[in-house]
């Protein structure tokens, strides 16, 4: 357990949050597979994707909102999928209707579908007409300080820098980046696509990150609901590692026993 | 009277209200959105609004997505 003496709740958008892994709900076998898996995670925010009903199929079929709901899971609608400015707003917009006013939003914007890259020139747009709506915008980007930056300033309520590409599990391609970005930042950093397996999720805490957003590597782990436990227990540990401030490297090596008393003095 | 419904045709008795589509798609009391032409029409608004000749609904749900 995390010392309350040093770690708190963090906050964004003046909402509290005490676990600092946020988890997608895409690519799961099924619903149950996601709750379970969601479940498991500890996550206190879920993010959802908006898409067109289909429409003359079974009115019946379970929904993802019956198995995450917005009663237990603050939910955090993207605009995955969105390559424009304004599809992205429009897809927002939809959000706060489904959920009946919420207005906290992930935005990415995306440059193209073979990298899913963000492209930051439509997220700069994007957030700052969302912000003019009355959105509290957490933003997926690149881990440009400047353009990190820039968002901040136009109002979002956290940055969420890619650790590598989205769905590629490589992990922090450019930790010294990562860096920059939160040595400047005001408000909270969580990185946000490319993480693999737990020591990613670790290490991105390590470096003092407020979180991580992660959903292919819980999901398309060969044992989700498993994997969803050791993301929780590797933020945890990334987390107080972070809060316990480490050791400084050495260039040699500095004995851990005593050198006196050695038996052939 | 033809509407774009989720980006297809779809044709329509009369002049129905947001709320008869809905009730005739079997997704009344679902979580959805409804947008027409490019605006959220609010749930509050939905028996009120009378849809005309041409215009381009969007209805909506949550889904997987990451």
């Amino acid at each position: 357990m995390t010392d309350p003496q040093l770690d708190q709740p963090w906050h964004v958008a003046g909402r509290e949050f005490t676990s600092r892994l946020l988890v997608g709900t895409g690519k799961y076998r099924d619903l149950e597979e996601t709750a379970a898996a969601v479940a498991a995670s500890g996550a206190e925010i879920v993010t959802f994707a908006v898409r067109r009903t289909n429409l003359g199929q079974d009115a019946d079929a379970p929904n993802l909102l019956d198995a995450v709901s917005p009663e237990r899971y603050t939910l955090l609608p993207n605009t995955a999928g969105c390559y424009t400015a304004s599809d992205a707003v429009r897809t927002c917009k939809l959000a706060r209707e489904l959920l009946d006013g919420h207005n906290l939003v992930k935005l990415e914007v995306l440059g193209d579908d073979r990298t899913l890259y963000p492209n930051v020139v439509e997220t700069l747009k994007a957030a700052d007409e969302l912000v003019r709506d009355g959105f509290d915008v957490m933003v997926y980007t690149s881990d440009d300080p400047i353009v990190a930056r820039e968002l901040e300033n136009r109002g979002c309520k956290a940055v969420m820098p890619l650790g590598s590409l989205i769905g590629s599990g490589h992990g922090l391609l450019n930790p010294a980046s990562l860096r920059l970005i939160l040595e400047n930042a005001t408000v909270p950093v969580l990185v946000d696509a490319g993480i693999g397996t737990a020591s990613d999720a670790a290490l991105a805490m390590e470096m003092g990150c407020a979180g991580v957003l992660m959903n292919s590597a819980i999901a398309h782990a060969r044992h989700p609901v498993v994997m969803a436990g050791a993301m929780r227990k590797a933020i945890e540990a990334g987390r107080e590692a972070f809060l316990a401030e480490r050791m400084p490297r050495r260039a040699y090596a500095q004995a851990s026993s005593p050198t006196q008393g050695l038996i052939n003095e | 009277m033809q509407i774009q419904l989720n980006g297809e045709r779809h044709d329509l008795a009369g002049q129905p209200t947001i709320t008869d589509l809905i009730d005739t798609l079997g997704l009344a009391g679902r979580r959805i959105a409804v947008e027409v032409n490019e605006q959220i029409v609010p749930r509050s608004q939905h028996a009120a609004t009378r849809l005309a000749e041409g215009d381009r609904v969007e209805v909506v749900h949550a889904i997987g997505g990451g």
